[in-house]
């Protein structure tokens, strides 16, 4: 594959759609837990908010500021763990993190929705955190971690 | 320029004859560490294969060849920075560890609570947290020079922050996030004034300028030795004799004592005192092989194609649409620091990567001069001499091909 089509797999429309204009990049009214995430490397910040009732995930959103890649996927991520379980949203970290860890046949890639977008990471090892740091900082906020979360 | 061509110079680096992602490797990082000529590489090879052994210590040749080289190696960068003696030269592992020797022994003697410590507002990580560190241990403060929207030192603020109280001060000599040049004798003329010493960050200066350490008249001069085509992990912290006679010692152990009882340490003169353990031989050896290579093709010279180069990717740059400039400081040197449009730095890295055009993208190591100019990172591309006017117009088509994904 050439260096280009790697880029376009990479920056993909879709991912460049929701960098420029994220979804849920607001703060959660009523937030029952936030957490922050940063990336030390890249001084890539976000904050996550959410409402969480009865274990289910009622409403999420994220702010911050980052690369497209960490913008995208915050974004994605807003729009793929609403009205999920706890459970449902980790297990979905999990496969999102195989998908851009080792590419889209270590995953089945259907089941991921829009989040296949981001498969293009796996070819660019120096993205991956760009890639992860919503997901980690979700997490942190699921289990009402309030110190920051760090990729490092 | 006599004695200095460009193409020729190339040669001289293995590594930037090879194709990276299917094109011709753009190396513009230089400023984050340099590549090595043969003669460095060769250098390290023929200490391995004919004099390596431990220093200082054995009676035998192999033993007496290695000191030869590791004092030489002394007497080398003595040379090349023009200190009045070698003995004012003390290898360490890097500008880092230079930092932080004087800040845990000049420093821990002679600054104490309520004592004030002089930065700037554009230093690197590096001549920052050692600071932090012993004001934390000690109860000092620290004061800031700040910085003005070129990317300058406000030098008007200067006589006001060199108090009764200041201990030392320390500056950078060239910016590594902005290029900024700072005016160091000056600062120091003004600062001895007042009987303050002054440690200079000369990590990135020593590789595109030459540096007359008696002309600056600083007290310290730290520099490493990866960024100027040498080894990693061996650098130097320049000390005025005087200053380093008075300082206590760094680390502990073998070499840097005279005499050793249960009750009682005898320490070493400088600079061994301040050098413990058996040192980074061949990091000395190679350090030395990159000096006479810089003597070789003339630091003058080195200096005239760095000028030439800066001034025509500056130009280049700007002509980039959407491309400012972060940094516009009248006198730079090496490094150009940037945003392009509303591209975050790293995907205008990921994208020239995939040219094959290697730049740094993020903070560097900066993060209080990256807040002054409100950005969290930038795209710095950073010139050395084996760079050549087709790097950057490589670095420019590049920047097209960034804004023609962003669109």
């Amino acid at each position: 594959m050439s260096a280009s089509d790697d880029l376009k797999d990479l920056y993909q429309e879709v991912v460049l759609e929701h960098s420029k204009r994220p979804r849920n990049y607001r703060v959660v009214e009523g937030a029952t837990a936030e957490a922050a995430g940063h990336n030390p490397l890249c001084g890539d910040q976000l904050v996550v908010t959410l409402k969480v009732e009865g274990g289910v995930i009622k409403d999420v959103a994220f702010q911050g500021q980052g690369c497209a890649i960490s913008k995208a996927s915050a974004s994605l991520m807003t729009g793929a763990v609403k009205d999920r379980t706890r459970a449902e949203a980790e297990d979905l970290f999990e496969r999102v993190h195989k998908l851009v860890t080792e590419g889209p046949e270590s995953v089945d890639v259907d089941a991921l929705g829009k989040l296949a977008v981001l498969s293009g990471v796996s070819e660019f090892p120096a993205r991956v955190k760009c890639a992860s740091l919503a997901w980690h900082t979700l997490r942190a906020a699921l289990e009402g971690r309030g110190e920051a979360v760090s990729t490092e | 320029m006599s004695g200095f061509d460009v193409n020729q110079v190339r040669k001289d680096f293995p590594i930037l004859h090879q194709e990276v992602r299917g094109r011709p490797l753009v190396y513009l990082d230089s400023a984050a560490t340099a590549q090595k000529p043969q003669a460095v590489i060769d250098a390290l090879v023929r200490f391995y294969q004919h004099d390596n052994a431990n220093v200082h210590r054995g009676v035998h040749v192999l033993s007496e060849r290695a000191t030869e080289a590791y004092e030489g190696a002394r007497e080398t960068v003595r040379r090349f920075i023009n200190a009045r003696d070698a003995k004012e030269v003390v290898f360490v592992r890097g500008t880092t560890e230079a930092i932080n020797l004087v800040a845990q022994t000049y420093g821990r003697k002679h600054i104490g609570a309520g004592d004030e410590v002089l930065i700037t507002q554009m230093e690197h990580h590096a001549n920052i947290v050692p600071w932090r560190m012993l004001c934390e241990q000690t109860g000092a403060v620290l004061k800031v020079i700040p910085v003005d929207d070129r990317g300058e030192l406000v030098l008007d603020a200067v006589d006001a922050l060199l108090t009764e109280r200041t201990r030392i001060l320390a500056v950078t000599h060239v910016s590594n996030a902005l290029g900024t040049v700072v005016p160091v004798k000056e600062l120091t003329r003004r600062a001895h004034a007042k009987g303050i010493p002054v440690l200079v960050d000369g990590a990135q200066a020593v590789t595109h300028f030459p540096v007359d350490v008696q002309d600056l008249g600083c007290d310290f001069y730290a520099f490493s030795g990866h960024k100027m085509f040498g080894p990693t992990g061996i650098g130097v912290l320049y000390g005025r004799k005087e200053r380093l006679e008075a300082m206590p010692p760094y680390q502990g152990g073998g070499d840097m004592i005279l005499s050793v009882t249960m009750e009682k340490v005898t320490y070493n003169r400088v600079p061994y005192r301040f050098e413990a353990g058996t040192p980074n031989l061949e990091g000395a050896v190679g350090l030395a092989a990159a000096i006479r290579y810089l003597e070789a093709l003339g630091m003058e010279n080195v200096a005239a194609h760095d000028r030439e180069l800066l001034a025509y990717a500056t130009q280049a740059l700007e002509a980039v649409p959407g491309l400012r400039m972060v940094g516009t400081a009248r006198e730079k040197s090496g490094v150009l620091s940037f945003m392009l449009a509303d591209v975050h730095p790293h995907d205008v890295g990921t994208i020239l990567d995939r040219e094959g055009i290697c730049i740094r993208t993020g903070h560097h190591c900066a993060q209080p001069v990256m807040q002054h100019f409100k950005v969290p990172a930038t795209s710095r591309a950073s010139l050395a001499l084996y760079n050549t006017r087709e790097d950057v117009d490589a670095l420019v088509r590049g920047l097209h091909k960034v804004l023609e994904v962003f669109q």
